[in-house]
C-alpha cells in the first residue's frame, strides 16, 4: 500500500515492513553501519571470516580500506578493537554471540569494558538462532556474562528495524555496548520504524489491560505481542513490554508494569539465569515489589538441536508458550 | 639528556645506564611501600624499558596525549613496578604520586591501568593480550597514515598463551613493521624454568617463521640494546620486529638473580638496604 511506503529515518532508503521482512537484522546491520560511514570516518569494521554470516560486504565494498578481516581468530580481533578504539576508531565488531561472549569474555571484559572503549559488539546468530547447528553454536548465556560487566551497554534488538535504530543509536555512546542479533529472517515486531528508539527505553508494544505483563527480549518480543493478541479475544488483557536494553535496564517501565499488573513473565531467548529474567528479578527484588513471576527461557540445561521454531516452542517463547503461561499466571 | 643532545656514545651509554640503575632503586623503594612487588620480572626488564623510552621512543616530555607519540604496551603488565616509576619520569605526572603504590585508590597496582595513570597507553595484566592490542594501534597507524611505532614489551613465559600465536601472524599479514615487540627472555616463570614447564625455544626461529625480523640479543648491555634499535626500520616497513632480550631474572641484587622466589615478594628494611647496595656494586662500569 502506497500509505506503507515511508523514507526510513535511519537507513535512508525506502522501505515498506514488506521491504524489511527481506532483510535479515545482520543484513539491516550491515546497511546502518556502511551509511554511518559515510559521516564518521572513525568506524572500522573487523570480522573473523565472517564477511559472508555477518553481512558485513556492503561495508567492505563500499570502504575496503577500513574493513579488516582477522581469519578465524577471535580472541586477537577483540584486543585488536581495543587497541584501535585507544587510538581513536570506533570499531564494530562482528562474530558469532557464543564465540564473542564465551571465547573472548575476557578480552571483551579486560581490553575493552574495563578502559571504557567505544567498541561495537555486533553479536550475530545469538540465542537458538542457529538451531539445528547444534548447542556449540548456540548462545545462552552471553547476555548474563556482558550485562555483568561494568560500562558495558547490552541491546537486544526485537527486529530488524529496531536492530537498524540500534545500530544508529550507539552513534554517540562513549562507551562499548553489545548488540545481539539473531540469524534469518525473524517475523517484524514492528510494523515501521515510525517509532522513537532509546537506548535504556523500553517500548509498550501492546497495552490491553492489566492482567499480566510480559517483559520480552529480542524474538520475543513478536511472540509475546502475538500471544497479547490471541488472549485479548478470550478476555485476557496483558502488557507487552519490549525491553530491548538489558543494560542499563528501564526500572520505571518495569516498575509501572509490576505496580500496574502484579503479575511478570519474562521471555527472551537466553537461559533463565542471568538474563533479562535475572536482571527484572534483581530490581524487582531490589525494590521490594512482590508480584507474580515466571522465567520463560532456556532452563538450565543445554539446549537441544532443532530447528529455531521448534526450540522456541520447546522452551515457551513462541506465541502459544508465551499464552499459555500468561493464562496460569493469571488464573 | 635525549639521543638528540648526547655528545658521544660513551656519554649516551653512561647515561642509560645511570637511568637503569636509578630505576632498580625505584623497584626496591616502590616494593618496601607497596608491601611487595614482581621483583624478579621488574629487575630484568630495567634496561630493556629504559633505552625504549629514553633512546628509541619518540616523546615529548610532559605531554602523554601528544597525538604523534610513539605508543609502549606493558603487555607483561606485572611489570607495573619497572614501569610506573619511567612515566614519571617523563614528566607524565608527579614522582610523588608513586608513594601511594598498592594503597586503596592509588593509581598504581601490581599491573597498569590507562584511566588511572598519565602516559600508560593500555591497562594491562592478563598475559598475551598486549600484542594483540598492538596490531589494532598498528593498524590504525597505518590508516591515518601515520609514522609512530608501537613498542611492546612481553615476558617470556607469556608467549605460552596463545593469543599471541593469534597476534603474531596477524601483525605480518598485515605488514605491521611499524610494530617492535621486546620478549623479556628471563627464562623463568613462575613455578621455574620456562624450558622445563612449557618450552619456548627456538624463539628466533618460531618467530621468523612467523613472518618476524628477529634480533637475539643481550638485554643488559645497553650498548647491544641501542645498536638493535638503531637497526630499526623504518616504521613504513612490511616486516614487524622481535627483540629477544636475554635477561636475568632479578638482575642487579645478586641474591635474587636466577630465583624464581623473587618472582613476587617484600622486602624487610635490611633486605632493602642489601638490594640497594648490590645494585650499586652491580651497576656496568662507567665509559666516561
Amino acid at each position: 500500500m502506497a500509505d506503507d511506503v515511508q523514507k526510513s529515518i535511519v537507513l535512508d532508503f525506502t522501505y515498506t515492513t514488506d521491504t524489511y521482512d527481506q532483510f535479515t537484522q545482520a543484513e539491516i546491520y550491515g546497511k546502518a553501519i556502511t551509511k554511518m560511514a559515510e559521516d564518521n570516518k572513525d568506524i572500522v569494521v573487523l570480522t573473523s571470516d565472517m564477511t559472508r554470516s555477518n553481512k558485513t560486504g556492503d561495508f567492505k565494498k563500499t570502504f575496503p580500506e577500513r574493513f579488516f578481516n582477522f581469519g578465524i581468530a577471535e580472541a586477537n580481533m577483540f584486543a585488536a578493537s581495543a587497541g584501535m578504539a585507544v587510538c581513536g576508531k570506533i570499531p564494530f565488531v562482528t562474530t558469532f554471540a557464543v564465540f564473542a561472549s564465551l571465547r573472548c569474555a575476557e578480552m571483551i571484559r579486560t581490553d575493552i569494558a574495563y578502559p571504557n572503549l567505544p567498541v561495537r559488539i555486533i553479536a550475530t546468530h545469538a540465542g537458538l538462532s542457529q538451531g539445528n547447528g547444534g548447542t556449540t553454536h548456540h548462545s545462552t548465556e552471553d547476555i548474563a556474562i556482558l550485562r555483568s560487566m561494568a560500562n558495558m551497554t547490552v541491546i537486544v534488538p526485537a527486529d530488524s528495524i529496531e536492530t537498524g535504530k540500534a545500530v544508529m543509536a550507539t552513534a554517540t555512546l562513549p562507551g562499548p555496548v553489545y548488540i545481539r542479533i539473531g540469524r534469518a529472517l525473524e517475523p517484524m515486531a514492528y510494523p515501521d520504524d515510525n517509532y522513537d528508539y532509546q537506548i535504556g527505553k523500553a517500548v509498550i508494544m501492546r497495552d490491553y489491560g492489566k492482567d499480566a505483563a510480559v517483559i520480552a527480549c529480542g524474538v520475543a518480543v513478536k511472540a509475546a505481542c502475538d500471544a497479547a493478541d490471541e488472549l485479548k479475544e478470550k478476555g485476557v488483557k496483558i502488557r507487552v513490554v519490549n525491553m530491548h536494553t538489558i543494560k542499563p535496564l528501564d526500572i520505571d517501565a518495569l516498575m509501572k508494569a509490576a505496580r500496574d499488573t502484579g503479575k511478570i513473565v519474562t521471555a527472551e531467548e537466553h537461559s533463565i539465569v542471568g538474563g533479562l529474567a535475572g536482571a527484572v528479578s534483581e530490581a524487582l527484588t531490589e525494590a521490594g515489589v512482590a508480584v507474580k513471576f515466571k522465567r520463560l527461557g532456556v532452563p538450565d540445561i543445554f539446549s537441544a538441536i532443532g530447528y529455531p521454531d521448534e526450540l522456541y516452542a520447546r522452551y515457551k517463547i513462541n506465541k502459544n508458550g508465551i499464552a499459555e503461561t500468561v493464562k496460569d499466571i493469571v488464573s | 639528556m635525549h639521543k638528540k643532545d648526547s655528545k658521544s656514545r660513551d656519554q649516551l651509554l653512561d647515561y642509560l645506564d645511570d637511568k637503569a640503575e636509578w630505576l632498580r632503586r625505584e623497584i626496591i623503594r616502590l616494593s618496601s611501600i607497596a608491601g611487595g612487588a614482581h621483583l624478579g620480572g621488574g629487575l630484568s626488564m630495567a634496561d630493556v624499558i629504559v633505552a625504549v623510552y629514553y633512546y628509541a621512543m619518540n616523546l615529548k616530555q610532559g605531554d602523554p596525549t601528544w597525538a604523534d607519540r610513539d605508543r609502549f604496551i606493558l603487555s607483561k603488565g606485572h611489570g607495573a613496578v619497572a614501569y610506573c616509576p619511567v612515566l614519571a619520569d617523563q614528566g607524565f605526572f608527579s614522582p610523588d604520586w608513586l608513594n601511594t603504590f598498592n594503597n586503596l585508590d592509588s593509581p598504581f597496582g601490581m599491573h597498569p591501568d590507562m584511566k588511572k595513570i598519565p602516559g600508560c597507553d593500555m591497562s594491562t595484566g592478563s598475559l598475551g593480550h598486549g600484542l594483540s592490542v598492538a596490531v589494532g594501534m598498528a593498524l590504525t597507524a597505518r590508516l591515518d597514515k601515520k609514522s609512530w611505532r608501537v613498542f611492546v614489551l612481553m615476558g617470556d613465559g607469556e608467549i605460552n598463551e596463545g593469543m599471541v600465536w593469534e597476534a603474531a601472524p596477524a601483525a605480518s599479514h598485515f605488514k605491521l613493521g611499524n610494530i617492535v615487540a621486546i620478549i623479556d627472555r628471563n627464562t623463568l616463570s613462575l613455578d621455574g624454568p620456562t624450558e622445563e614447564i612449557m618450552a619456548i625455544e627456538p624463539i628466533a626461529k618460531r618467530w621468523e617463521a612467523f613472518g618476524w625480523r628477529v634480533f637475539d640479543i643481550d638485554g643488559h648491555d645497553m650498548g647491544a640494546l641501542v645498536d638493535t634499535l638503531d637497526k630499526l626500520p623504518p616504521s613504513s616497513d612490511p616486516t614487524p620486529t622481535l627483540i629477544v632480550a636475554r635477561t636475568v631474572k632479578g638482575k642487579g641484587v645478586d641474591f635474587m638473580e636466577n630465583n624464581p622466589i623473587w618472582h613476587y615478594a617484600g622486602l624487610d628494611k635490611a633486605k632493602s638496604a642489601e638490594a640497594l647496595t648490590c645494585i650499586g656494586n652491580c651497576r656496568p662500569k662507567r665509559r666516561t
